[in-house]
């Protein structure tokens, strides 16, 4: 099948192959997209813009706490605002953005000219937004939720919270948990079936790796806490007893369910996370990943163990000893690999020679900053401390230091690594050490002052304290803090935006990295790769011999997609992908007004699933009769394999 | 710079069945997540289980079992024109998809109203206590389960008599076959949970 030919890509075939794959333009056309880097794209503005708003919300808070009796925000507001930030951080911000790098970038690291199911991702857009606006819309009606972002019975329930409040935030569960499922159903999909030829399973990037565990995790996790907010809704709305102790239920059931979704949730955070280190890592210690399979390894034994140790939540509600020490155990069994990663980075930065560009600088913070925050994870897996400062400013210090150590840094450098391969553009320098020289300062002077206020006794969710507690000052350090944090915020911002236009233009490859999505251009083409690459090694622009075959064959005049296996990628079969389409808009607002409606009244679920089903068949429904990809109707010579049949020889690489 | 060799993919078929659709990998991710729906259910099941002196509650009688074990039986035998269905579009024999999905919503037909009495026969409401309200969404989730699968196979098979048909639709009739599959399958340790549990435990 190989074999020195004649490229028979002829310039108008490119023409065409790109108009195929280009997306209508105009508003009207913007709401048809399906392409996964237009997805993507809005995914990571979207995404950002939540982050901005949370931190908005975070600001108010530490505004409150400067000094003692303060009074910028009273009690009822303070607890919405509190427990929007949380959920907001969450669910509309850590995981989504995560996931949103994996839209654009995973299909273009595995060489694959779409996303799988690309409806599906448009569709999970739509459903991410229409829920950060209704959680958004609640909090402006002041109907935000306020019983904290776990909504714990018997706070959450009728009787304690008998207004929409805890409804608003059961109902935002499930729109971002239908639109983080959809993603990982489809990241799946393409990893293991639409890799480029030759990218055997010990040949994926760590960071497509990291996608995909933090994929399986999703698929085992938020089942989980959609069972429960639903179980909340119904207990609200129907009158069912699952944390109602009177009548045989238990709040505890609450605990566990929302647990055994809540810790994987750090690891489905951090686990994309360092997937960005070692991309990052790799690239600029100019090395191959030093110990991959080890590090391959270690994001699949967090996951599992990520799935055994939320009962470490939990300690403060009298659970058998026997118990505690489990989990114990297994919260501190789970630095083990997590430490392997930090060691086999260090390793590669050693042996490597290392270029220290704003993304690096980012990493370099991850370490200070997650270190330190595993540190005090350790320490919160020993009962006695656990129960000791549970509840205060100590644990909201620690999950700050590992989630924006082990997420938010990693993502900083995310942004200043990719920025140049989705714009076109290279954000600036100079003002880069500026960016992360305000957040790194100013994330410790928030964070850090908090750990000697929780061991100090200061309760979390507090929305003021008295002057004679003598908390005054490092609360007010805590806020000086804040403010230094969004100025690096506001200052990334800025240069964000300024670049699109005046930025330095980028080469397809600015940093000299191996991985796929530098082999084209910047910004890439609407096809992804004009030719599809086949792959050599674990770093392809570095492995690949010059000779290294590209992909001919695939259609111009449709949507052509090559499926391979999963174990070698061998090719063995193509897929017509669709058309843009406006129907995962239509199936998401018909969704959206069944998950509101749901609120008020159980026949919302009744009435409302007619609107869903009109919209999915109208989405199912072929447009017209195909004329060529696969074969119209009637069948003259079959042309697909029964499923026994040998897989056709995909040939060597 | 030399020009590089290729790797012609033309002439590879332009679809597959079973795992090497990309329709059965987003089926299973389905499967999975559902899957798991299931299992915290029936955990749940048993976590409230141990939190009531006696299960069912006193003056709680199980649910009766006639109405449960006949749509067992319906929904088991409905894998016979499911299985016959699925090789049928594997085969791309349009009749035989058409003859034996008709069967299966016959079938489909005969559980659902099934299920509507075994919802009469649970003998406790869902709001009546902790136990009443896990064995109502024991039941309601498989419901659901069964009402959308219903509804699928209905969209589909509608499209394989009035077209457009095209070939890769047989791969669409094969997956969703395999869900029919799961959806039985799930079922049977619900069921189990549902009828057996407050007689046996």
């Amino acid at each position: 099948m190989t074999g020195p030919r004649e490229l028979p890509h002829a310039a108008e075939d490119l023409a065409m192959l790109e108009l195929t794959w280009s997306e209508p333009g105009g508003f009207s056309g913007w709401l048809h997209h399906v392409d996964h880097k237009s997805i993507g794209r809005r995914y990571l503005v979207t995404a950002f813009g939540f982050f901005l708003l949370g931190g908005m919300l975070a600001a108010v808070m530490r505004l409150q706490l400067s000094r003692p009796d303060n009074t910028v925000v009273g009690p009822d507001l303070y607890n919405q605002i509190f427990t929007t930030h949380g959920t907001t951080m969450m669910f509309l911000f850590a995981v989504p953005v995560m996931q949103a790098l994996g839209i654009y970038f995973v299909p273009l690291m595995v060489g694959a000219r779409s996303i799988a199911f690309p409806r599906m991702i448009a569709f999970s857009y739509w459903m991410f937004l229409f829920g950060g606006i209704f959680l958004y819309v609640s909090l402006l009606l002041n109907a935000g939720p306020d019983i904290g972002w776990f909504s714990y019975p018997p706070l959450a329930e009728a009787l304690y919270a008998p207004s929409k409040r805890a409804d608003v935030w059961a109902q935002l569960i499930t729109f971002t948990e239908v639109a983080s499922l959809a993603v990982a159903v489809s990241l799946i999909t393409t990893v293991f079936k639409l890799r480029a030829p030759g990218m055997t399973l010990n040949r994926i990037p760590v960071f497509v790796w990291a996608q995909v565990v933090t994929s399986f995790m999703v698929l085992f996790a938020m089942p989980a806490v959609m069972l429960a907010s639903t179980a909340l809704i119904l207990d609200r709305l129907v009158n069912t007893h699952f944390f109602d102790v009177e009548h045989g239920g238990d709040a505890l059931l609450w605990q566990h369910l929302f647990w055994f979704f809540g810790h994987p949730e750090v690891y489905i955070i951090f686990i994309p996370g360092s997937g960005l280190v070692s991309t990052i890592i790799t690239t600029f210690s100019r090395r191959h990943m030093f110990g991959y399979l080890a590090v391959v390894l270690a994001l699949v034994s967090t996951a599992f163990m990520g799935f055994g140790l939320w009962v470490h939540h939990m300690f403060a509600t009298g659970l058998p000893q026997l118990g505690e020490s489990f989990f114990t155990a297994a919260s501190m069994m789970i630095a083990i690999p997590t430490g392997i990663q930090i060691f086999c980075w260090i390793a590669t930065m050693w042996s490597g020679r290392v270029v220290v560009k704003t993304p690096m600088l980012w990493m370099l913070g991850f370490f200070a900053i997650f270190v330190a925050g595993g540190l005090t994870g350790v320490m919160l897996a020993a009962v006695p401390l656990n129960t000791q400062v549970h509840d205060t400013f100590f644990v909201v210090a620690h999950l700050h230091y590992v989630l924006i150590g082990g997420a938010v840094f990693p993502l900083f450098g995310a942004f200043y690594y990719w920025y140049p391969k989705i714009t076109g553009r290279l954000l600036s320098e100079r003002l880069g050490a500026w960016v992360f020289g305000c957040f790194f300062v100013g994330f410790n002077l928030t964070f850090f002052p908090m750990h000697l206020l929780g061991l100090d006794g200061m309760p979390r969710r507090v929305y003021t304290y008295p002057a004679a507690i003598g908390w005054g000052t490092l609360n007010l350090a805590a806020t000086i803090g804040v403010l230094l944090m969004a100025c690096g915020v506001v200052l990334f911002t800025i240069d964000a935006v300024r670049a699109l236009r005046v930025g330095v233009t980028a080469t397809d490859n600015p940093w000299g990295a191996g991985t796929l999505e530098w082999g084209t251009s910047s910004p890439p083409p609407h096809s992804n790769f004009l030719r599809p690459p086949t792959v050599a090694g674990r770093e392809p622009l570095w492995d690949n011999p010059p000779d290294q075959p590209v992909i001919v064959g695939l259609r111009a005049d449709v949507r052509d997609v090559l499926v391979t296996h999963v174990l070698d990628a061998e090719p063995d079969h193509r897929v017509e992908f669709p058309d843009s389409s406006i129907w995962p808009l239509i199936t998401a607002i018909a969704t959206t007004v069944l998950f509101i409606w749901s609120i008020f009244t159980p026949w919302g679920v009744v009435y409302g699933a007619v609107p869903v089903f009109v919209a999915m068949v109208g989405w199912f429904w072929p447009k017209i009769a195909d004329e060529g990809g696969t074969q119209p109707w009637p069948i003259r010579h079959r042309t697909l394999q029964r499923p026994r049949e040998a897989p056709s020889p995909g040939g060597a690489i | 710079m030399s020009e590089p060799r290729t790797l012609d993919v033309g002439a590879l078929p332009p679809g597959a069945f079973g795992s090497r659709s990309l329709m059965w990998w987003g089926t299973m991710g389905m499967v999975l997540i559902e899957g798991t729906v299931f299992a915290l259910a029936i955990g749940a099941y048993f976590f409230l289980h141990t939190r009531l002196p006696s299960w069912p509650p006193d003056g709680v009688a199980p649910p009766d079992l006639h109405w449960g074990t006949i749509n067992t039986l319906i929904l088991l035998v409905s894998l016979i024109p499911n299985e016959l269905a699925k090789r049928a579009g594997e085969r791309i024999d349009l009749r035989g998809v058409r003859v034996w999905m008709v069967l299966c919503l016959v079938f489909g037909v005969a559980f659902n109203i099934a299920r509507v009495y075994e919802f009469s026969h649970l003998n406790v409401m869902w709001d009546h206590d902790a136990y009443g309200s896990i064995v109502w969404v024991l039941l309601g989730l498989p419901t659901t389960h069964i009402v959308t699968d219903f509804l699928a196979t209905l969209v589909l098979a509608v499209l394989m008599f009035i077209g457009p048909i095209e070939e890769r639709r047989f791969v669409d009739v094969e997956e969703n076959s395999v869900y029919w599959y799961f959806v039985v399958l799930a079922w049977l340790p619900i069921y189990g949970v549902i009828y057996w549990a407050p007689r046996l435990i």
